[in-house]
C-alpha cells in the first residue's frame, strides 16, 4: 500500500483512538499526580431537627480562591502512587523486615488494599484463561464431531452464557449458591454440612468467582476455536491417519498448531479481559473476601467519598499491570513476525 | 336530582378540579434524584403532580455514586438532591447546594422551625423526615420462650442463645452486616454505644483505635455467630428477607423499613402478626442508645438559573405538604417531621431513639472517609483473619490515607 493510501485509510481510526484512548489517559495521569488542595477547617453552628451544635465544616470562601488559581488541585507528584492505597512503599518496607518467611510475608501483605485486589486479581487472571482455553478447545472438538443435524442448537446453547449480562448472570448464580438455594442447598447435602455456605468462606468464594469467570467465558473461546476448526486442512488429517496417527495425536501435532494464531489471540483477550475482572465481585457481593483493580477504581469513585486521585492512580497501576502482563504474548508475536519477514 | 342541587354538585366539582390541577404551577423544569425506599418514592411523586414544566424523577439506591455528578455541570442537570445528613456531606464539600433563606421567606410557610438544616446559619435543606435503627422482633416467639424484650445488646445475645436452644430458630439474629457502608454503619452503632468518639475533638484527627472500638468489634462478633452465616453479603434489604421468611427473631432494623416490611407477598401470619418494634438497645452498661439520628430532606442545587430554584423549592414544598399524612398509608410509611404528624405504631422505634437522645449521624466534611475505611477494614476481622487491635490501626491508616489525598490531614 503507497503512504498516502496508507495515511488516509487509518486516519479514521487514528484520530478516535486519540480523542477516545489516548486523551483521556493523559488526563488520568494528570490527575494521579494531584490532590484537592488543602480544605480551610472552620467551625461552624450546625442545626437539625435533633438540635443545634458546633461542628467542624469546610470554609468555601477561603479555599475558592485557591481552587481558581490552581483548577487542577495541589501538585504531589508520585505521593499517591506510593501511599497506604496503593503501592504502600513504607508498609511494604516494614513488612519486608519483619516476616519471617515468604507466606507470611504474602500473608501481611494482603492486608493491604492494594496489594489484596491485585493477589485476586491474578489468580482469577491465571486459573481462569487457562481452563477458559483448554475447555473451549475441548467443547469446539466435541461440537465439530457431532452431526450436523444437531450442530446448531448445540451452538446456540453453549453460547448462551456469553449472551446473558455478566451482572445480571452473576446475580442470579448469587442467589443460586445461596445456603438456601438450589445449588447451596444441593451442596449442603452432598457434603452433608448444614452449615456450610459458599458465601462465608474466603476459599469458597474464590473457587465460586474462578468457576462463574470459566462459565462467562468459555463461549469466546469455543466458538473462536470452532471457526479455526472449519478451517484445517483435510489431506493433513487423512495423511496423519494413514501414518496410523490416533485422534490425540491429530489434536496435539496438526489442530493445535494450525490454531496457534488463535490461540494466541483469545489469550490475549483474556488475559485483559480477566484482569479487568469487576461484574461478579460486584454480583456476588464478594467484597468482604476478593476485591480486584477494578473494583478498587469503582469503590473510589462512588459513595459520599469521591475520591478522584486514589482511582485514576489505581487506572493507571492497572494499564501497567496490563502491559507486563501482555508483554511476553507480544514480544513473541513481534519476534514470529520479524523471523517471517 | 332537582334542579338546584345539580349546578352545585358541578360547580364543586369543576372547583375539585380547578384546586386539584392548580395547586402547584410551576414554570421552569425540576428534577430531583435520591434514595428509593417507600418515604422518597411518596415525596417524589408528590412533586410530579406539580404543572406547567417537567418534573423528572431518578430515584435510586445508587443516589449517591451520581448526584454529585449530576449536580456539578453548568447547569446541573438535577435541581434537587433528596439526601440525609450523610450524603449532604458530599454536595457541602463540593459547594453544590444554595442557601434557601429566601425562598423559605417567600414559599416555606408551611414548614416547621426544626425542619430546616441550617449549616453556619444558612438554610442548606429542609427535612421531612427521621429515621434511625431500632429493635424489630416476633413477639409471638419471644412470648413462647418467655424470654423480656431486649433492651440491650448483652440481652439479645442472651435472647438468641436462648432462641438456638429452643431449636425455634438456627440463626436468630439479623443485621444489615454487608462489607462496606452497612457493616461501618453498624459499627458506629455500637461504637457510640460505647461512648467512643471517631475523632479527636473538633479535628479531623482518627480516634477510632481506642477501648470503645474494641468492645464495639466484639460485641458485633458474638452477633455475628447468631447470623445466617452468609451475613457479610446481607444488606438491609436480604435481611428484611430473612425476617419475613421467618429465619430472623430479633434484628436492628431502619425505622424507614419498618412500616412496610412484612407488607410483601408470601409473608406467613405467624411473621405478619409476630412483628413488634421496640425502641433502640444500648450497650455496655451505657445510656446512649447504639445507634443514630439520620434526617432525610432535600436540597436546591447551586448550579441552575434562580427560576429553576424557585420552581424546584415549589415542587418539592408541594411534596412534603402536611396534607400527605392524612392518607393512612403515607402515614405509617416513616417518622414525617411535617406540621400535624401523630405517631404510627411504626413510628414507635423511632420516636423511642429520639427520646433517649440517640447521637445524630455527624454532618462533618470527612465523616464519609472514616466510614468507608472503617466498611473496607472491618470485614477482616469478622471473618477472625486479624485481631480487634490490627483492625482498629487499619482503619485508621485508611482513613489517615484518603483525608491525606482529600486536603483534610
Amino acid at each position: 500500500m503507497k503512504h498516502k493510501t496508507f495515511f488516509w485509510f487509518i486516519l479514521p481510526t487514528f484520530l478516535a483512538m486519540l480523542i477516545f484512548i489516548f486523551l483521556p489517559i493523559i488526563s488520568v495521569v494528570l490527575q494521579s499526580v494531584h490532590t484537592p488542595h488543602e480544605n480551610v477547617l472552620i467551625t461552624v453552628e450546625n442545626c437539625d431537627p435533633f438540635g443545634c451544635k458546633k461542628v467542624t465544616s469546610i470554609d468555601h470562601e477561603a479555599t475558592k480562591n485557591l481552587k481558581q488559581s490552581e483548577p487542577l488541585g495541589k501538585f504531589v507528584g508520585l505521593d499517591i502512587y506510593f501511599d497506604r492505597g496503593h503501592l504502600a512503599i513504607e508498609n511494604f518496607k516494614l513488612i519486608w523486615n519483619n516476616s519471617e518467611n515468604i507466606f507470611s510475608f504474602i500473608q501481611s501483605l494482603s492486608n493491604l488494599p492494594f496489594y489484596k485486589a491485585v493477589f485476586f486479581t491474578l489468580t482469577f487472571t491465571f486459573t481462569v484463561t487457562p481452563i477458559m482455553l483448554l475447555l473451549g478447545l475441548l467443547i469446539a472438538l466435541g461440537v465439530n464431531s457431532i452431526s450436523k443435524k444437531l450442530r446448531g442448537i448445540v451452538i446456540f446453547f453453549s453460547l448462551l452464557p456469553m449472551i446473558v449480562t455478566p451482572l445480571i448472570g452473576s446475580i442470579i448464580l448469587f442467589w443460586m449458591i445461596d445456603s438456601r438455594g438450589i445449588i447451596g442447598n444441593l451442596i449442603q447435602w452432598l457434603f452433608n454440612d448444614p452449615n456450610l455456605s459458599l458465601k462465608a468462606s474466603t476459599t469458597l468464594t474464590w473457587i465460586m468467582l474462578i468457576v462463574y469467570g470459566v462459565w462467562h467465558a468459555i463461549p469466546f473461546s469455543f466458538i473462536v476455536f470452532y471457526a479455526g476448526l472449519q478451517t484445517v486442512p483435510k489431506d493433513q488429517l487423512e495423511s496423519a491417519k494413514i501414518d496410523g496417527a490416533n485422534k490425540f495425536e491429530e489434536v496435539i501435532y496438526i489442530i493445535i498448531p494450525h490454531l496457534m494464531p488463535l490461540i494466541t489471540f483469545v489469550t490475549l483477550m483474556q488475559l485483559m479481559d480477566n484482569f479487568r475482572v469487576f461484574e461478579p465481585i460486584v454480583g456476588f457481593s464478594a467484597e468482604a473476601h476478593a476485591t480486584s483493580l477494578s473494583w478498587i477504581i469503582f469503590n473510589d469513585l462512588g459513595g459520599e467519598t469521591r475520591q478522584l486521585s486514589a482511582a485514576a492512580t489505581s487506572s493507571i497501576l492497572t494499564i501497567i499491570g496490563v502491559i507486563i502482563l501482555l508483554s511476553p504474548v507480544l514480544l513473541r508475536t513481534w519476534k514470529d513476525f520479524k523471523f517471517k519477514k | 336530582m332537582n334542579l338546584i342541587k345539580t349546578p352545585f354538585f358541578i360547580t364543586s366539582f369543576l372547583f375539585f378540579l380547578i384546586k386539584n390541577s392548580f395547586a402547584c404551577e410551576i414554570k421552569a423544569r425540576v428534577s430531583v434524584v435520591g434514595n428509593e425506599f417507600p418515604a422518597i418514592q411518596t415525596v417524589g411523586a408528590g412533586a410530579k403532580k406539580c404543572k406547567g414544566a417537567e418534573v423528572k424523577t431518578n430515584l435510586t439506591a445508587d443516589h449517591q455514586k451520581i448526584n454529585v455528578a449530576g449536580m456539578s455541570s453548568e447547569p446541573a442537570e438535577y435541581t434537587s438532591a433528596i439526601v440525609a445528613n450523610t450524603s449532604i456531606v458530599a454536595l457541602l464539600n463540593n459547594d453544590l447546594i444554595r442557601p434557601l433563606d429566601d425562598l423559605v421567606k417567600k414559599h416555606g410557610s408551611k414548614l416547621k422551625k426544626n425542619q430546616l438544616i441550617t449549616i453556619n446559619g444558612k438554610v442548606m435543606a429542609v427535612a421531612f423526615m427521621a429515621n434511625a435503627q431500632h429493635l424489630v422482633y416476633r413477639k409471638d416467639i419471644l412470648e413462647k420462650l418467655n424470654i423480656s424484650v431486649p433492651k440491650t445488646y448483652e440481652e439479645m445475645l442472651s435472647a438468641a442463645k436462648k432462641i438456638r436452644a429452643s431449636g425455634l430458630a438456627k440463626n436468630p439474629v439479623g443485621g444489615a452486616y454487608k462489607a462496606g457502608w452497612n457493616l461501618a454503619q453498624e459499627f458506629n452503632n455500637m461504637f457510640i454505644g460505647y461512648g467512643g468518639k471517631h475523632f479527636k475533638g473538633n479535628t479531623p484527627e482518627p480516634n477510632v483505635n481506642s477501648d470503645a472500638g474494641k468492645k464495639a468489634l466484639n460485641m458485633m462478633k458474638s452477633l455475628s455467630e447468631y447470623m445466617n452465616p452468609d451475613f457479610l453479603t446481607h444488606d438491609s434489604n436480604a435481611t428484611n428477607a430473612e425476617f419475613r421468611a421467618g429465619n430472623v427473631i430479633l434484628m436492628n432494623m431502619w425505622g424507614s423499613r419498618a412500616a412496610t416490611l412484612t407488607d410483601a407477598d408470601g409473608v406467613s401470619d405467624a411473621v405478619k402478626k409476630g412483628m413488634n418494634i421496640a425502641g433502640p438497645m444500648t450497650v455496655g452498661g451505657g445510656n446512649i442508645p447504639a445507634s443514630t439520628l439520620f434526617w432525610d430532606g432535600w436540597t436546591v442545587a447551586k448550579k441552575i438559573s434562580d427560576a429553576e430554584a424557585e420552581a424546584t423549592f415549589i415542587a418539592m414544598m408541594n411534596a412534603i405538604d402536611p396534607s400527605i399524612i392524612k392518607d393512612e398509608k403515607v402515614r405509617k410509611q416513616a417518622v414525617w417531621l411535617l406540621d400535624g404528624y401523630t405517631p404510627t405504631d411504626a413510628a414507635r422505634g423511632v420516636f423511642a431513639a429520639a427520646k433517649m437522645n440517640t447521637t445524630p449521624y455527624p454532618m462533618l466534611p470527612y465523616a464519609g472517609l472514616m466510614h468507608s475505611a472503617i466498611g473496607a477494614e472491618i470485614a477482616d476481622f469478622m471473618q477472625g483473619k486479624e485481631n480487634a487491635k490490627k483492625t482498629l490501626s487499619d482503619i485508621e491508616d485508611a482513613y489517615r490515607a484518603a483525608a491525606k489525598e482529600k486536603g483534610f490531614l
